[in-house]
Formats: structure tokens, sequence, C-alpha cells
């Protein structure tokens, strides 16, 4: 379409009116300005808006707020505390995800495993979190079955602690690594895998020399799609968790200083560390895939 | 040899083995919430004593949830026909049209998409606080707007990619404006991909729980805040009428997505699935 544009400015003699046409071209990019302006006015400008704003702080000079967080344990202390619980989180469901996309891409009713899959991300943290409370709890089910089973002989504590925060993360991470995982190792040329297979390579060299390499890359970036939003853990950290102790993570402590101090410019000032902190994780990431293999994923002949 | 094939049937066996346990744990977690919605006294045992729907007319009342689910509606009504109306074009010319600085707006679509809602919405709420937005419906809209236009257009991409564009060419020639264009040629090709990212774009606004959490007030809740609030403040109510309200609130969301789920594949909704339906 690029090109007529071009041919019809050159050669003005074609029937319909070119000036018209040419208009409506440059048209066609501009639909694109709605949509472009409401992200910059309402995405952009809010993260400048409170970058600056983090700098005013209510008392103190233009770094205080940044000091008053990085002095306090109790606020300081909240990123080593969703850290703890994101990573952990993060390199497990990545670990899971990845052999089970290995066997499930060769399954024939693969979309009804996947739709089930899609339930939690689609109910969200907050359901989440409220049916892990009776489900987990100590006459829920999980602790019944386990004591059926002799595994345990009293129930185990696994709510409003560490634990069910971190489950309701895999419950709700899981799906999302899996799916992100699944389309990525569909993605690859089957012919490449039944090359090596009749050269006689097993399936775990086939997987190690074949498949890993390749998927690498797009596995750093589910990596960091997963740990931003591990890191970025809320709802169910107050419901499930302990939000003054062992699960005081730092999105509950930027949402009590905007909602329970009313300091706007605290909250701000926090929920730039939180993003710092995730943009750093992301570019460290990136950073080491560098190091890896990155192109086509077809086979050899087109 | 022989050891090395045992062994790739016990490894086949744990990875089935865990996909089946997640499964199971995943709907034993849901069937709990309905079982206990259901439930009188659900005290020391497997189920509960008796069976009853009290809970759901407690909960409506309790909860107020008539209104809640019609501030939910109007909101997600709201931002399913905005984010449509300045998604489609938007996705229009990015399909279509090759020029300098694509790829900056493609990041620019994307971030808001990748930024975890609760990192800009502290930020966004403190702007929608400043100009008296937040609080009102209007607000929570917006806010829900920030990462599901992008989500549109993404998702429309590929879409329009498939219409051919001689076809848009041979209803120019046979003399279509712009207007007919669009609306006999463009839409009905569009429908199938229009009316999913409409449904996708409707079950994220439903479940959306971080940005409506921090710009709504008391009038502009949505279900999933209202929830929220209620298993915060657990105790005061009954634990059934808070599942109760938890049922249906997997209701307004689980109907749109099945109905999504006949239009895209489960993939489709956490990624960009390169493979075009035949």
């Amino acid at each position: 379409m690029a090109d007529a544009a071009a041919s019809s400015t050159t050669a003005p003699s074609t029937r319909r009116r070119p000036s018209l046409a040419d208009r409506g071209l440059d048209g066609v990019t501009l639909l694109l300005l709605p949509a472009a302006l409401f992200i910059v006015l309402l995405f952009v400008y809010p993260f400048l808006y409170g970058l600056v704003l983090s700098f005013m702080p209510k008392e103190g000079g233009w770094l205080g707020n940044y000091t008053r967080f990085f002095s306090d344990p109790y606020m300081y202390g909240t990123i080593w505390l969703t850290v703890r619980l994101a990573l952990p989180v993060t390199v497990l469901n990545i670990a899971l995800s990845v052999p089970i996309a290995m066997q499930v891409r060769h399954m024939t009713r693969q979309r009804l495993l996947t739709t089930i899959l899609v339930l939690p991300i689609t109910l969200g943290t907050v359901l989440v979190a409220e049916g892990l409370l009776n489900y987990l709890g100590p006459q829920g089910w999980l602790n019944r079955t386990l004591i059926l089973f002799g595994l345990i002989d009293r129930p185990i504590r696994l709510v409003h602690n560490y634990w069910g925060v971190f489950i309701s993360l895999v419950i709700t991470g899981f799906p999302f690594t899996f799916l992100l995982t699944l389309s990525m190792i569909s993605g690859i040329d089957p012919a490449l895998e039944q090359a090596a297979a009749t050269l006689g390579a097993r399936a775990r060299h086939r997987f190690a020399h074949i498949v890993f390499p390749l998927i690498v890359p797009g596995l750093a970036v589910t990596f960091c799609l997963a740990f931003v939003d591990a890191f970025s853990v809320f709802p169910s950290a107050v419901m499930l968790g302990a939000p003054a102790g062992e699960t005081r993570v730092i999105s509950f402590a930027a949402a009590q200083a905007a909602f329970e101090q009313y300091d706007y410019s605290y909250a701000s000032a926090i929920a730039m560390i939180m993003a710092l902190v995730q943009f750093g994780f992301v570019g460290l990431v990136l950073g080491l895939r560098g190091l890896f293999y990155k192109g086509p994923v077809g086979g050899g002949k087109g | 040899m022989n050891m090395d094939n045992v062994l790739e049937k016990l490894w086949k066996t744990a990875v089935w083995a865990f996909v089946i346990l997640f499964v199971v744990n995943v709907v034993a977690m849901i069937a709990t919430v309905v079982v206990n919605s259901f439930g009188t006294r659900w005290l020391n045992s497997w189920l509960p004593v008796a069976f009853t729907f009290r809970w759901y007319a407690a909960a409506w009342k309790e909860f107020q949830l008539g209104d809640v689910l019609t501030v939910t509606f109007q909101i997600a009504g709201a931002v399913v026909v905005l984010s449509a109306l300045f998604g489609v074009p938007a996705a229009y010319a990015l399909a279509r049209r090759d020029f300098p600085g694509k790829p900056l707006v493609m990041v620019l679509f994307l971030l808001p998409l990748l930024v975890p809602p609760i990192t800009f919405g502290v930020p966004l709420a403190t702007v929608l606080y400043k100009v008296g937005l937040a609080g009102t419906m209007w607000g929570v809209i917006i806010a829900n707007l920030v990462p599901t236009l992008p989500f549109t257009v993404i998702l429309m991409i590929p879409f329009i990619e498939q219409i051919d564009p001689k076809v848009e060419a041979a209803a120019r020639v046979f003399g279509a404006g712009t207007g007919r264009l669009f609306f006999h040629v463009l839409v009905p090709l569009l429908l199938p991909g229009l009316l999913a990212a409409s449904l996708l774009a409707m079950v994220r606004t439903v479940s959306m729980f971080e940005l409506t959490f921090l710009t709504a007030g008391p009038s502009s809740q949505t279900l999933v805040v209202a929830l929220y609030y209620s298993v915060f403040a657990a105790g005061v109510r009954a634990g059934q009428s808070i599942d109760a309200m938890a049922v249906i609130y997997m209701m307004s969301t689980l109907i749109w997505l099945i109905i999504a789920l006949r239009f895209v594949n489960p993939t489709q909704i956490v990624a960009r699935v390169k493979k075009s339906p035949a």
C-alpha cells in the first residue's frame, strides 16, 4: 500500500483522483493518535508526575522520602520480604512449566487443559485467595486429605503466613508461565527434533541440545514477566498472608502510605522504588539473555 | 538402553501426575467456595451439615449486590465500548502502515500490559485524585482503560492483518466511501476478533482488582473490590455469605470467558499466538 501511495504521486495519470487517496492514506496513520494520546496522558504522564512528586516530600529535602524509606527497617525490609516470595515462586513456576509444556504439546485434547488452567488467571487473585482461605484452612479439604492418607498427624498451618501467599502465587502464576511456555515450545519446528531423533538422540538429549537453547531467550522474557507480576503481589498477601509480618509486601506498604496516611508523595516514592526493583531485575535478566542464541526457530529448509 | 526407557516413562508419569494434582487442587479450591456458599454449618466434616440457598439472599441484601453488580457492568460496559472505539482504529493503523517510530508506539502500547497495575496504579490514582476524578465511576473507567485499551489494540492487530488489503481496494474500486468500507466490509470481517477482544476486555475489567481498588470510591466499587473488603473485614459477616458473593462474582466473570473461548484459544489470553487460525 505504501508503494501504491508513492507511485500514485509520481504517476498522476491514474483514473482515480490521487489527492483523495493520498489524504486517505495519511489519515490511516492518524487513527493511531487518540489511543496513543490516551496512553501518554494516563500512563506516561502519571508515571513522570509520580516521579517528580516523590522528590517533593511533605518534610525534609528533595530526597526526604527515599531517606525515610531506606532508614526504616520496617519499610526497606518490604523489598526483601517481597523478593523472598516472588523469586522462589517464579523459579518454581518456570521449572514446572517447561517439562509440562514439553509433554502437553503432543496432547490431543490440549484445549481442555488450557481452559482449566486459564480459570485461575481469569478469576483473579482475590477469588483465589478467598478460595484458598477455606481450602488450605485447618479444616479444609487439603489438610483433611493429607490426614486421611496419614501424611500428617494434625493440620499444618498454611494460611495467614508465608506459605499461603506462596501457594496462591503458584496457583495464579503457574498457568501464566505455562501458557506462555507452551505457545513458545509449540512454535518450534517439530522437524528439528525429528531429525535429531532419527539420528538417535534420546528425549532428554533432544531437549538439552535442541529445544532448550531455542527457548532460552523466550524463557528469559517469561521469567521477567512472571517475576514482575509476582513482585507486585497485593490482595493475596493481605488476605492469605500476615500483612503486618512475614508477608508485608512492598505494594501493601505503598497502598498504606496512600490510603492510611494520605501521603501521596511518600506512596509515589514507594511505587517508584518498586518500579526500580522491577526494571532493574528485567534489565539484569535481559542482559544475561544476550549471551544466548537469538534467531529463527524454524527448520533449515524454508 | 532399557534403563533409559524406564526412566523416560517414570519422568512422563511424574509430569502428568503433577498436572493432575494441580488441576485437582484448582478445581477443589473453586468447589470449596461453591459448597460453602450452599452449606448451613460446616465445621469438622468433609461436607456441610445441610444445604440451603439462604446465604445468597443474605449476601444480596447485606452487600447490596444489586447496586454493586449494576456499577460493575456499567463500568465494564463503558470500558469495553471505549477500548473498542479507540483501540480498533489504532490497531488498524498499526496493522496496515509502516511509519518511522512504529516500534516506539508498540512499546507505548505494550508497557501498560507489562508493568503491573499496582506499580502504575499508585501514581495514576494520585493524578486522578488531583483532578477530582478518583472516587467516581469515570475515574474507575479511565483507570481500567489504561491496560485494556492497549490489550484491545494488541489483540486486534493479527485479526486485521488477516484481512487482505485487496478486499478493501476492491471495495474502493467499486466506489465505496470510507464509511461504507468500514461498516460493510471491515466490521463484518472483523466481527469475530472484535467480539473476542470485547469479551476478554470485559473479563479483565470485571476481575481487575488493583486499579479499581486504588481509584474507586464507596459508590463506584466493582464486585471484586467489594469482595476484597468483605474478606478483609471478615468476622463481621458470615463466611458463607462472603462465599455466596464470591460465587456470584465467579459467574459474572466466567460467563464472558466461556463465550470468549468460542472465538479464541486460551493461550491467546496470555500470549499472542503466531499460528493463524485456519
